[in-house]
């Protein structure tokens, strides 16, 4: 199959005016958008082909452009709303919460909202405590939205297509450190032109242990399993690709065949995905397990500034490392 | 001069609604309503007025005292009262309440429980038929506690920037709870809010609904014509508490007293006297009115309560994400 070597960034941009050019109820809207190109170069090249009437530039009003979209999905349109990164969805939480996952259950069915949040999600690099935020864990509760975390530029053009598509509002978690990535991008994508939401993927295979992985950190997954794989353990990598829908199934066969689990993610323990994760493997596939289930994630404290810091914070592949001798040390053999 | 065959069905409106939230407070002592109840009684003819002044394809949201707006838009009482009591015949199939009363047919597009949350998108829908080329005006309604919250002023502010085709009405009745607006607004007229967005501004009494019909109609041809957002205060007040847990000890039986003579469904009934319409025939009127109400409790009484699986198509469109 033929494929193209692109950026992950250049993958969401695809994703986006391929759709646009399909579909004229779709628009996007965020700070920067347009004439600066955006932020993070996302949108380059988009209000040239589209014009300011599809690609609109909004003043800093996140609650009120999210706002907008909503009222816009509601009544036929489909918004990609982008935030310049998900620390400023803070301000417009009320409306994803109260507004876009309320508004089919609370209409009775009467209406739908079909729109598509997106932008640069976690860490980046030493910006400090407020725009650190891994914020997926907030909404990726919130029964009524759909959430996605592509690792590869691949996932990233499929996963937004079918965001764009579906009638529910998705939230695309990108990442800034993701950007500039290149990876293959098939012409056609595996079962048609888009990645279904729901749908996790076993990008290593592997015989010990699962490690299951989001976003940047399926790169880290990667990354200690090659280093295992020299000291004779076999790790399979399980990248979610969706939050929510979670694909239960592939992790819990995953488990099944290799009895020990690690869940890799940025954002703090306390809750989060990774709990949710560890519910969900001790519930279904408790007989399987040969190990507690072990968790590495952001440690828990706002995130500091300096760069040594910070990066001890971060989940790093030492640390996965870590976790997987732990679990492993109770090889029976 | 008004007419008397065009104020009869505004005082239809006006008599329906009041005599269904009679009912609806009734029903409400008899456990038959359970949560928040916000009543619209005394402010009627400020809904009815301004609806007056839409067309079929406008579209109309507001928030959660919310009863008076969806009959003027034209839910049926039946769907209404059994919306209030929680049954699948309501118009959100009781998964709403009295808060969140949706009707698409009739471009309801709620009622919305967070104070300013929805006025962002009122400007959204009037975004999309802009962006459409429609030529449909929103209408907008918000409490006067609203004008202190982001939404409001996010929402103005974009509206006035894209000159969204869209009328912002402030409801204003005095009080947000129980805070006087003295203690809530440091200006005692929202409408002083739209230079500052540089849109058009309105402020005036709502007690005559066809006055209160011929002043929003100018904002609604401005919006509609010229795609320019008008913000706008109507005077009203709230003859019941906040809701029904509030006893209103923030105000004295003698302010009350003297609202209650300037009652709007009264004065709109007196009026219709005065333009010639009979004594009988407006006796017959409520008759009628009476039998709808009549029957659209007795239909919600008689409504099934929705299912339990009602709970997952509602809350995505296909399958449930797990
Ligand atoms: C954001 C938010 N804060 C607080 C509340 C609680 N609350 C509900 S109604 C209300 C008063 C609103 O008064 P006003 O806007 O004047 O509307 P009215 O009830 O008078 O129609 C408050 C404080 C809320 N629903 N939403
Ligand atoms: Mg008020």
């Amino acid at each position: 199959m033929a494929t193209r070597n692109i950026r992950y960034r250049e993958a969401l941009r695809e994703a986006m005016m391929e759709e646009m050019e399909k579909d004229s109820t779709i628009f996007l809207m965020g700070e920067e958008v347009g004439y600066y190109q955006g932020a993070y170069k996302v949108s380059e090249g988009m209000i040239e082909k589209f014009g300011p009437k599809r690609v609109i530039d909004a003043p800093i009003v996140e609650g009120g452009f999210a706002g907008i979209g909503v009222g816009a999905a509601m009544t036929g349109l489909r918004p990609i709303i982008e935030f310049m990164t998900w620390n400023f969805s803070a301000v417009a939480f009320d409306q994803i919460l109260n507004n876009a996952a309320k508004v089919r259950q609370m209409s009775g069915g009467q209406f739908k909202c079909p729109i598509v949040f997106r932008g640069p999600n976690a860490s980046a690099r030493q910006v400090g405590s407020q725009h650190s935020h891994a914020m997926e864990h907030f909404y990726a509760t919130v029964p009524g939205l759909k959430v996605v975390a592509p690792a590869f530029p691949a996932d990233a053009k499929g996963l937004m297509k079918a965001a764009i598509r579906d009638d529910n509002p998705v939230l695309v978690m990108e990442s800034e450190t993701l950007y500039s990535v290149k990876g293959d991008v098939p012409d056609e994508l595996e079962g048609g032109e888009i990645v279904p939401l729901g749908k996790a993927k076993v990008v290593q295979e592997g015989t010990d242990v699962t490690i299951v992985a989001y976003s940047r950190m399926t790169h880290v997954a990667l990354e200690a399993a090659a280093a295992l794989a020299k000291e004779n353990i076999s790790a399979e990598v399980v990248d979610l690709r969706s939050l929510r829908p979670l694909d239960e199934g592939t992790i819990v066969a995953s488990v099944r065949k290799t009895h020990r689990c690690v869940i890799v993610h940025e954002g703090w323990p306390y809750g989060g995905v990774g709990a949710e994760i560890t519910d969900r493997v001790q519930r279904l596939a408790f007989d399987s397990l040969d190990a507690p289930i072990l968790r590495v994630t952001t440690l828990d404290v706002p995130m500091p500034y300096n760069a040594k810091l910070e990066q001890l914070c971060i989940p790093q592949t030492p640390r996965v490392i870590a976790a997987v001798k732990r679990v492993m040390a109770r090889r029976s053999n | 001069m008004p007419t008397a065959s065009e104020l009869k069905p505004l005082y239809r409106q006006m008599q329906l609604i009041r005599r269904l939230e009679e009912e609806a407070a009734r029903a409400y002592a008899q456990g038959k309503i359970g949560g928040f109840l916000h009543l619209y009684i005394g402010q009627e003819a400020a809904g009815v007025g301004a609806l007056a002044a839409l067309e079929k394809n406008d579209y109309v949201i507001t928030t959660y005292r919310d009863h008076g707006i969806a009959i003027a838009k034209g839910m049926s009482p039946r769907s209404l009262m059994a919306e209030l009591w929680g049954k699948d015949t309501g118009c959100s199939r009781g998964l709403g309440g009295s808060m969140h009363l949706f009707d698409s047919k009739n471009r309801m597009l709620g009622g919305y429980g967070i104070v300013g949350g929805h006025i962002p998108l009122a400007a959204g829908v009037a975004f999309a038929s802009k962006y459409r080329d429609l030529k449909e005006v929103t209408l907008c309604f918000f409490g006067d506690g609203a004008v202190s919250i982001a939404g409001f002023h996010e929402a103005l502010s974009l509206a006035a920037l894209w000159k969204l085709p869209i009328v912002f009405i402030c409801e204003n009745n005095e009080y947000s709870m129980g805070t006087p607006l003295s203690r809530t607004m440091s200006v005692d007229d929202a409408s002083k809010k739209a230079p500052g967005y540089g849109i058009p501004g309105d402020q005036f009494r709502a007690d005559d609904v066809l006055d209160v019909r011929d002043r929003i109609r100018i904002a609604v041809d401005r919006a509609r014509n010229e795609s320019m957002p008008t913000l706008v205060e109507l005077r009203t007040y709230r003859f019941r508490g906040h809701s029904m847990s509030d006893p209103g000890k923030y105000r004295t039986p003698e302010e009350l007293e003297e609202r209650k003579q300037k009652d709007p469904v009264h004065r709109a009934r007196e009026l219709l006297l005065k333009l010639g319409e009979k004594e009988e025939s407006i006796k017959a009127l409520e008759a009628e009115i009476e039998a709808e109400v009549e029957d659209a409790i007795k239909f919600a009484d008689e409504s099934p309560e929705p299912k339990m699986d009602l709970l997952e198509p509602t809350t995505y469109d296909g399958p449930f994400a797990a």
